[in-house]
């Protein structure tokens, strides 16, 4: 336990060194500000419309902003120290494999954990604080729920890039690999699923479970099907309409996420040779 | 003497290449043993056994008491030093924050991390980033944090590459010291020249297999290779070389002045008696054959290996 917490402060810190925790809580803040501010810039206003409004454009924000940060963050976790030589020398001292990459996991993802909750946080304070008529406990509820649910979306492509760093030998191929895991989870896949449901004609009943096989469908549904509001905006999550698509049942699956590509990259780190 | 490492028959391959080829080994508490060989020879790969980062294909590795590579390698690791050859480390931290780091991984007390800085000399380089170190430096630095928590063992891979000739000779005296206080040493090195003062027993490995195993003393005897005298002083002509009558006594003049005779060992005395007689000889100088004489003895006839087993 102690050496997992040495390498997650060495973690952090280094996050903070290079100020990769900066950098992303500045983005996340600046533009989730910007997105609070010109949502009515559609209908040709300014300033803030309304709640589900703001929360489904963050929420979109996010869907394409996390995975991506959360990959470049991590993807040379193991792959970049054995490039540097340093992993040689890690290994040789009395640290357990699964120790390190779940010492590592816990840096990465507090540094990301961090800088999401607070980049957000600090765009929810100046909504609070900046736009007229927000039910300040609905504003609260959403944003929590918002921070919660990505930082768990942060974390499950942490966890993805992990398996990727610990399967290649360079860091390179895994950089490349990052990017395609990437593609698929947040574009290919809505595509997709967006042919089968215009070609499907009857007894698509079995479509809405499609989307549980991808983490950032979860997400969105989280956020977006929780609010009548919101059923408006959505396009593909309309289809989802049912009892089973509920937070409470939806934050759980979104963990197993975590933990899935995170086991196998625990099982594949302990038998890659030195 | 109790056994730090004992190696039966210990075979690695890597699919088709044969890294180490069944090897037997078994060394002692507070021995230092040299491991010499040419590129691929199997140095590395007999460090990384003893580690546990590699398993053996064939045989058995016991070290202090265990296999590394099974549930003993934890404690084991925390009475170990390495250095690996090339070490680096994470470049944007001070060397200090390094060690620090390091100690609280081997659960060392932090205390001991300035003390290190200091024994090897970086002490006033200890809050700079290790980016600016220069190869010396982080050497030294890499040996530091094998010394972390007074090993019981050190593995030291090639350390002396990119020292200058005082910073050797200063690891060699810390090798030293290390021996006395019962530390066991291994250190792999294909720099020969400065060591022999510092070692106990030399293994030569070529092509993955043993070549030699011994004392230097023993290793002498096995190659029974000539030994140098030189001789200065007026010697002209051939008649000083006469009274030993030895095809096998190889003269050849240096200078005007100086003649370095190629002598076997049981020849050796007779040369001397009949030298020291010889009134023109002013000065006689003694060279036994050296470790690297010894090394390119044993590894002759070895083809050169195609890389660095990493």
């Amino acid at each position: 336990m102690n050496a997992i917490l040495t390498l997650a402060g060495k973690e952090f810190r280094d996050g903070m060194r290079n100020r990769w925790v900066l950098a992303i809580t500045l983005v996340l803040a600046l533009l989730a500000v910007g997105i609070a501010w010109f949502g009515a810039a559609a209908s040709g206003g300014l300033g803030f419309t309304s709640l589900a409004t703001t929360l489904v454009s963050l929420a979109t924000l996010a869907v394409f902003l996390i995975p991506l940060i959360a990959l470049l963050l991590a993807y040379d976790a193991v792959v970049g120290e054995q490039e540097a030589g340093t992993l040689l020398l890690l290994l040789t001292y009395p640290v357990s494999r699964t120790s390190l990459l779940l010492g590592k996991f816990l840096g990465h993802g507090l540094i990301l954990g961090s800088a999401t909750a607070l980049g957000f946080g600090i765009a929810g304070v100046v909504i609070a604080v900046g736009a007229e008529g927000v039910a300040l406990g609905e504003l609260a509820a959403g944003m929590g729920l918002l921070i919660a649910s990505s930082v768990l979306l942060g974390w499950v492509f942490i966890a993805f890039a992990y398996l990727i760093s610990v399967w290649v030998s360079e860091k390179a191929r895994a950089a490349g690999l990052a990017l395609v895991v990437w593609f698929l989870f947040v574009l290919v896949f809505d595509l997709g699923l967006l042919a089968l449901l215009v070609s499907v004609k009857q007894g698509g009943d079995w479509l809405p479970w499609l989307l549980l096989l991808n983490p950032t469908e979860l997400f969105r549904l989280i956020n977006l099907a929780g609010f009548e509001a919101a059923r408006s905006y959505t396009g593909l999550t309309s289809i989802a309409e049912g009892g089973a698509f509920r937070p409470t049942v939806l934050l759980p699956l979104l963990t197993a996420w975590v933990l899935v590509p995170l086991g196998l990259a625990l099982l594949r780190f302990r038998h890659r040779s030195a | 003497m109790t056994a730090v490492i004992e190696f039966h028959g210990v075979t690695r391959r890597d699919g088709d290449v044969v890294r180490l080829d069944a090897l037997d080994l078994r060394v002692s508490e507070g021995e230092v043993l040299a491991l010499l060989g040419h590129n691929g020879a199997g140095k590395t790969t007999t460090m990384k056994l003893i580690l546990g980062l590699l398993s053996p294909s064939e045989g058995s590795i016991s070290v202090l008491g265990g296999a590394p590579d099974g549930a003993h390698a934890e404690t084991l690791r925390r009475r170990l030093g390495y250095l690996p050859e090339n070490v680096s480390f994470y470049e944007q931290l001070s060397g200090r924050e390094v060690l620090e780091f390091f100690a609280r991984l081997k659960r060392v007390d932090r205390r001991q991390v300035g003390q290190l800085l200091e024994q090897v000399g970086l002490g006033a380089a200890a809050e700079r980033r290790v980016k600016t170190y220069s190869k010396g430096m982080r050497q030294r630095l890499g040996l530091a944090q094998a010394l972390l928590g007074e090993p019981r063992l050190l593995l030291l891979d090639e350390p002396t590459t990119g020292l200058d000739p005082a910073a050797t000779r200063d690891f060699y005296e810390t090798v030293r010291s290390l021996r006395e206080r019962g530390c066991t040493v291994l250190l792999s090195s294909h720099v020969l020249p400065g060591v022999e003062p510092y070692i106990d027993r030399a293994l030569i490995l070529g092509g993955g297999r043993r070549l030699a195993l011994g004392s230097l003393e023993t290793l002498r005897a096995e190659a029974a290779l000539p030994m140098t005298i030189r001789a200065r002083g007026r010697l002209e002509g051939d008649d000083w070389q006469r009274p030993w009558n030895d095809t096998r006594i190889q003269a050849r003049p240096l200078n005007g002045h100086e003649v370095s005779l190629s002598v076997p060992a049981d020849a050796k005395l007779a040369v001397l008696r009949h030298l020291s007689t010889h009134p023109g000889v002013e000065d006689i100088e003694l060279l036994p054959p050296t470790l690297e004489h010894l090394y390119t003895h044993f590894s002759a006839g070895l083809a050169p290996a195609q890389g660095e087993a990493r």
